[in-house]
């Protein structure tokens, strides 16, 4: 048995375009198989018609060589196929063993035996390396722990081909380095792996083999070791990518936003301390400062009261000279702040919305889109086809298309797309690549660098180091809702971020003990 | 472009299928029922639930009496609906209404022409107040609003019933007391096309609030940013929409379409009065499958209403065939139950369509 599972000759159409056209993948039993492919290139709905979720049109399935008909994600689980999905499906008020149970729970006479499923995931969590506390609930617990979770559910069900979408877009560098660890840990107990990525590093890092899409073509299977990140990138994208940004030397202006002694309370409940503590800061038109720092640590709480979403709880925060700490949201949008959140499904996007009707969100009730109440739709969609155009924005029905139906990549474009054409003086963009393939990336970062070079001021978040170190002309490093130290990217390396980041040192006492 | 406009229409087209499935799937029951319980006449009993109101035009005329309060009460629902919110205090709000258009109605003659439109006024006022009770503690306390408007639907019949013992109260019948002639609804000629039927004016009223808030929701910006804050708070907020007037809003419009169906209901000039009975009335629930149905559609909303109106007047007609009221009432009440699983069979045929394609572009 030389492949443990085949898709040979999968075609897959949707209306408007073919997500799969002739696409083979070969998986070797033990291997970690990277599938890699820019968004949209149809890795996803590869993964979805081998899960059982989609149909294929065309082409057959084979595991250990034998056809298989695939007809959902319980067929799926009863071959041994596992999937880890890029959003999370765990239930939030569950704890980790009631999710991990979840579907296969055994029962006796009625009653649910909750003692031999312990029994069993604590020896899986023991095998493994996968630490996880039974009886935490989902909401309380990481998204690295709720990762593990996933991984732990696949493992219950004895499943012994993994896939894993997109494992690590949502993961600090910490916890990236442990899940490769525990994926190295897994194919040495025989399981199958593969691994859906767009990140290069990660592939070079853990993966034996690596089978590339673009546009939904499959261009190739290379082996890893043999090949280097620049061929394989540029088989993904079809051109030579440029990762490294320019930033090129210019004076900065005044300041567009002043943050004075910035304090805001945890929205947790039960929690006392301030999310955000005592900030000062500012940035001025021309330059792009970044929040760098390990997630958790209130960046959320400190973009959204800059925002508006959540009020500050002390301190003053100035826009372009004026007092905004009290102002609504819509004031503060309409006064030249523009904010790319870091949920796009949650705040970005209005899924059940057209991409028109997303793209004017913030400007619907602007006399260019409303007449005494009512919308001009036809001005709308114009203007949401014009921003399709200019930042190639794709989708299946153009700016008809429900956001909800387009892919990740496409819904942060267009996000940005629509912060940016605000034509704002100050750009906030939270992870503004989280989860995108090197394309995108480069898009992304081109737009944010116009925005510099067009004199505007860009407060950027990320929890990225190689984006932080490459796109900002001053870093501020957040630890614990203070900012523990504001750096020049060419004055530091990235492990002495990497240790700023973990507090363990900071300018005023270097060195000190690690938290 | 053109392909995007394509698309849309196509979705369209789809969109009443599953309400029509629901449809056939509760008939097919109500058949069943009548199967059992008087299989000699069960033919000719369906036959009559689904033709009877076809028989004259009378039958016809009660099929728009009928329709004309759940149109109004299945809107209010509806409306609530698509911003988020679960209103099931449309009869509360439907009774409130009812009572502000009969004492209008009671004491105002002296505004003459205008009288009915004043009452109806009142109505329309009065429901949209009771709904703002609920809609505030939603919006700034977090009280959900199912809570909130079950209890305001007792709060509403019980004042309802003291307001009438108080103010309008007939002690002989024990109902409120008649309105003036010039509080009732002009026929508007629906009782020459419809004879003996009991059709008004009312009908076309509700036909009229059916078209306002279609265009409200489809078209305003107000119905945009109603409809964000539905789909998802958070974005809502995000994009500078004041979520908790939104809220509120959307309560306080729902029910006053509520409050306005009990005004067309008591000013029909049709004899019916106001019961001093621990009841809630039926019409705010009977919105709640007219909105499933009509899958929160204004649209939707006018046609769903038609059809268990007219399966109402087809019940009735059934009598003729030896079914026991009770039955009569069961097999309408099956039938519209099945109705209102409008929106599962909409998600399973969604489902259907993504796994044959049409789903997301990933």
């Amino acid at each position: 048995m030389e492949y443990i599972i085949e898709m040979l000759g999968i075609t897959k159409a949707f209306p408007g375009i073919v997500a799969n056209d002739d696409v083979t993948l070969q998986v070797k039993p033990g291997e970690i198989h990277a599938l890699l492919g820019e968004n949209g290139a149809g890795k996803s709905t590869l993964m979805n018609v081998l899960f059982g979720l989609y149909q294929q049109d065309k082409g057959v399935i084979k595991l250990r060589g034998k056809e298989v008909d695939i007809s959902g994600p319980r067929e799926a689980n009863a071959l041994g196929i596992g999937m880890v999905h890029q959003h999370f499906m765990l239930v939030d008020s569950f704890t980790v063993l009631q999710n991990i149970v979840l579907g296969t729970e055994t029962v006796k006479n009625g009653f649910l035996q909750m003692n031999e499923a312990r029994a069993k995931v604590m020896a899986l969590s023991e095998q493994y390396g996968l630490r996880v506390d039974p009886d935490a609930l989902v909401s309380d617990i990481t998204v690295g722990m709720q990762q593990r979770v996933e991984i732990l559910k696949m493992l219950y069900r004895d499943n012994d081909i993994l896939i894993f979408d997109e494992p690590t877009a949502v993961l600090t560098p910490q916890e990236i380095e442990e899940i490769m660890e525990i994926m190295r840990g897994l194919t040495a107990e025989g399981k199958s792996i593969i691994f859906i990525t767009h990140k290069l590093n990660e592939i070079k890092a853990v993966a034996d083999r690596c089978t590339v899409l673009r546009r939904g073509k499959f261009i190739g299977v290379v082996d890893v070791a043999e090949t280097d990140k620049e061929t394989m990138s540029e088989m993904m994208v079809g051109r030579k990518v440029n990762m490294v940004v320019d930033l090129p030397e210019q004076e900065t202006g005044e300041p567009v936003l002043k943050v004075d002694k910035l304090s805001v309370r945890s929205q947790g409940q039960g929690h006392t301390k301030n999310a955000v503590d005592d900030v000062s800061f500012d940035v001025r038109r021309g330059e792009i400062v970044c929040i760098a720092g390990i997630d958790g640590n209130g960046q959320t709480e400190l973009v959204h009261a800059l925002t508006g979403l959540i009020p500050a709880g002390g301190g003053r925060i100035e826009l372009n000279g004026q007092d905004v700490t009290e102002t609504s949201i819509r004031h503060r949008n309409t006064h030249g702040l523009a904010h790319i959140p870091e949920d796009r499904h949650k705040h970005g996007l209005i899924l059940d919305y057209t991409l028109g009707e997303n793209i004017v969100l913030q400007s619907y009730f602007t006399p260019e889109f409303q007449s005494r109440g009512f919308l001009k739709f036809d001005k709308i969609y114009q203007y949401a086809d014009k921003l399709i155009e200019a930042y190639d924005i794709r989708s299946g029905q153009g700016s008809y298309t429900p956001a909800r139906n387009m892919s990740g990549g496409n819904q942060q474009k267009a996000i940005v797309a629509r912060e940016v054409d605000r034509d704002p003086d100050l750009l906030i963009a939270v992870q503004p690549t989280r989860g995108l393939d090197v394309g995108a990336i480069e898009y992304i970062h081109q737009r944010l660098v116009e925005q510099r070079q067009a004199g505007k001021a860009v407060l950027l978040v990320s929890l990225e180091l190689d984006e932080v170190m490459n796109l900002s002309d001053r870093i501020l490093v957040i630890y614990e809702g203070a900012l523990v130290a504001e750096l020049r990217p060419r004055d530091v390396t990235i492990q002495e971020l990497g240790l700023y980041m973990a507090g363990s040192k900071t300018e005023q006492q270097k060195g000190r003990e690690a938290v | 472009m053109s392909e995007g406009k394509q698309g849309r229409k196509l979705r369209l087209n789809y969109d009443f299928v599953p309400s029509l499935v629901a449809i056939v799937v509760g008939l097919a029951f109500g058949l069943i029922i009548l199967l059992i319980s008087n299989p000699a006449q069960a033919g000719g009993g369906f036959w009559t639930i689904l033709t009877g109101a076809f028989r004259d035009l009378r039958s016809f005329g009660r099929v728009l009496y009928f329709a004309t309060p759940i149109i109004l009460t299945g809107l209010s629902v509806g409306f609530a609906f698509k911003t988020g919110l679960f209103n099931i205090g449309a009869s509360g709000q439907f009774i409130v209404g009812a009572y502000a258009a009969v004492i209008v109605g009671i004491t105002c003659p002296w505004l003459g022409s205008a009288h009915w439109i004043v009452a109806l006024l009142a109505a329309f006022i009065a429901g949209g107040l009771w709904a703002l009770i609920p809609g505030l503690l939603k919006a700034f306390a977090n009280v959900h609003e199912v809570i909130a408007s079950i209890m305001m639907n007792y709060i509403g019949m019980y004042l309802v019933n003291y307001l009438v013992l108080q103010t309008a109260y007939d002690s002989l019948r024990n109902q409120s007391m008649p309105v003036a002639a010039s509080a009732i609804i002009p026929k508007m000629g629906l009782d020459t096309l419809f004879p003996r039927s009991h059709a008004n004016g009312g009908f076309f009223i509700a036909v009229l609030a059916v078209i306002i808030t279609y265009i409200i929701l489809n078209k305003t910006t107000f119905g945009y940013e109603l409809r964000a804050v539905g789909f998802n708070r958070h974005a809502s907020k995000y994009a500078g929409i004041n979520e908790k007037h939104g809220i509120v809003l959307s309560m306080v419009i729902a029910g006053a379409l509520a409050g306005l169906g009990g005004g067309l209901l008591y000013l029909a000039g049709t004899g019916k009065y106001i019961k001093v009975v621990d009841i809630l009335a039926a019409e705010g629930f009977t919105g709640i499958p007219v909105a499933l149905l009509g899958l929160s559609n204004p649209i939707g909303i006018l046609f769903a209403g038609l059809f268990i109106g007219y399966i109402t007047v087809g019940g009735d007609i059934m009598q003729l065939y030896d079914f026991a009221p009770e039955i009569i009432d069961i097999i309408v009440a099956v039938i519209i139950y099945f109705s209102a699983f409008a929106l599962i069979f909409k998600g399973f045929i969604q489902r259907r369509r993504n796994k044959l394609g049409g789903g997301k572009i990933q």
